[in-house]
């Protein structure tokens, strides 16, 4: 198992030096998105509307954070279910995303989309919210504030610890074609 | 008969939801450690030291071990001999709770229509369960259960004649179906006989027994055991990337039933098996 270092935004070269199993620690920007945003993206896309963030080379969190205690910029944060968001992801990668972080497995219309769109799944590690929330440097809520929990925000992390889950070329940490 | 105020119940219950977010059980802590003496897959073990320290943050900074700081169950136990008096019992419960979340810097998790879908805000209604017992004391228990691990629990209705097998199979089959989903290390909860509903609840019930504890029935506490044997041996390990450690424990709960039937609950606790308990 390899260690790596990657930026966020993502670059084409750096996906794929990733492959399934390497431990990764990101720093950089990552969006969150669970489901209703996600299911707020795809009415936009479906509508032909500007969406409120630019997916280009950027990198979806499925996370839903506790709100920020006095003195932290976020509460917990690890990662949601995954599966629940597979609908919605082919038409997101098609649409410039490159790198998702969640926990689990995914459809294989999401598999096959990752090697489309030479896009990258990353895994954290489910119920370690208060650990992997000492990686967040910044957090804002940039739309849907109305969701609460589920809201958009824009997280500035230095080294956020992942595994690599479903790399570019469709290999995959558990071990399904 | 003695008094208790509603009052002194919202505030207790405030106090619960916060405990019970922070600070994962002893039981479960030490039930991770010997997991991790035991563990042999070099990721898994690095997963459990994870899991481990998350707890350490979580107790030492306040913050939620998950953010998925559940929907509250609250489990109360009420004397017969106790009163409740000034207000509403279940306004009060509300209350600490819609408390309990705002004070602890807690998720609001819960949507007031399954369909439509819209967060009421403050994480209400809580999910009561009243029982009677003889006595004059009130014994109040929060355990915030998050979804991740509630989606993948299952309830079946096996005929008699699958006896045991049965419900080992039906076990195992939602453990293996769960994969990574549910978060595991898991804890499995069982709820055995009765109807379809008492099932259900016996199976939330049992994984409020603590998890160095076995059923005082001799073949339960045996199915227990060889269940948890199975259930590791399986392979998903933490996180669902390979291991030994699947499970921490397997509890049932059983309770008579119809001669038609076996209702078997199953339900999935992540390793975050959150609860806080206090008697008034």
């Amino acid at each position: 198992m390899k260690e790596l270092k990657i930026k966020s935004p993502l670059t084409g070269e750096e996906i794929k030096r990733l492959k399934a199993g390497d431990k990764v620690f990101i720093s950089g920007i990552l969006y969150t998105a669970r489901d209703a945003a996600h299911q707020r993206l795809k009415e936009t896309i479906d509508k032909g509307d500007d969406l409120p963030i630019a997916l280009q080379n950027q990198v979806i969190y499925y996370t839903g954070p506790t709100p920020a205690p006095p003195g932290h910029p976020l509460g917990s944060c690890g990662p949601t279910t995954s599966s629940r968001m597979d609908s919605f992801t082919p038409l997101l990668l098609r649409e410039g995303l490159k790198g998702m972080i969640g926990k689990g497995d995914r459809s294989s219309e999401v598999i096959q989309a990752i090697q489309k769109y030479q896009a990258i799944y990353f895994i954290a590690i489910g119920g370690a919210g208060a650990l992997l929330a000492g990686a967040v440097r910044q957090a804002e809520v940039i739309a849907y504030d109305d969701l609460g929990p589920e809201a958009i925000y824009r997280l500035e992390v230095v080294d956020f610890p992942v595994f690599v889950a479903i790399d570019c070329e469709g290999r995959n940490i558990y071990n399904k074609s | 008969m003695r008094e208790i105020k509603a009052e002194t119940i919202s505030q207790t219950i405030t106090q619960l939801c916060k405990e019970a977010n922070f600070n994962l059980p002893e039981d479960v802590l030490s039930a991770l450690e010997s997991a991790l003496k035991r563990e042999k897959t070099p990721r898994a073990q690095e997963i459990i030291k994870d899991l481990l320290e998350n707890a350490a943050i979580a107790h030492r900074e306040r913050l939620p071990l998950c953010q998925d700081t559940g929907m509250a169950a609250v489990f109360l136990e009420i004397g017969q001999e106790v009163m409740i008096v000034k207000g509403d019992l279940k306004e009060a419960i509300n209350a600490g709770v819609r408390r309990g979340y705002r004070e602890g810097y807690l998720r609001k998790s819960v949507v007031k229509d399954p369909l439509i879908r819209e967060n009421t805000g403050d994480n209400t209604p809580a999910i009561l369960h009243i029982g009677i017992v003889p006595g004059e004391k009130l014994k109040i228990t929060v355990f915030p259960k998050g979804f991740g691990s509630e989606n993948v629990s299952a309830l079946t209705n096996l005929l008699p004649s699958q006896g045991k097998e049965g419900v080992k199979e039906f076990i195992l089959k939602t453990v293996k179906k769960s994969g990574a989903k549910g978060c595991p290390p898991l804890v499995v909860g069982v709820g055995l006989g009765g109807t379809m509903e008492k099932a259900a609840l016996l199976a939330k019930q049992a994984l409020l027994r603590p998890l160095n504890s076995h059923h005082q029935d001799k073949h339960i506490a045996q199915l227990e055991e060889e269940t948890l044997e199975e259930i590791n041996q399986l392979g998903i390990g933490p996180q669902g990337l390979g291991g030994e450690t699947t499970a921490l424990g397997v509890n049932i709960e059983t309770y008579p039933t119809h001669i038609a039937g076996l209702p078997v609950a199953v339900n999935i606790s992540c390793h975050a098996l959150r609860q806080a308990r206090r008697v008034l």
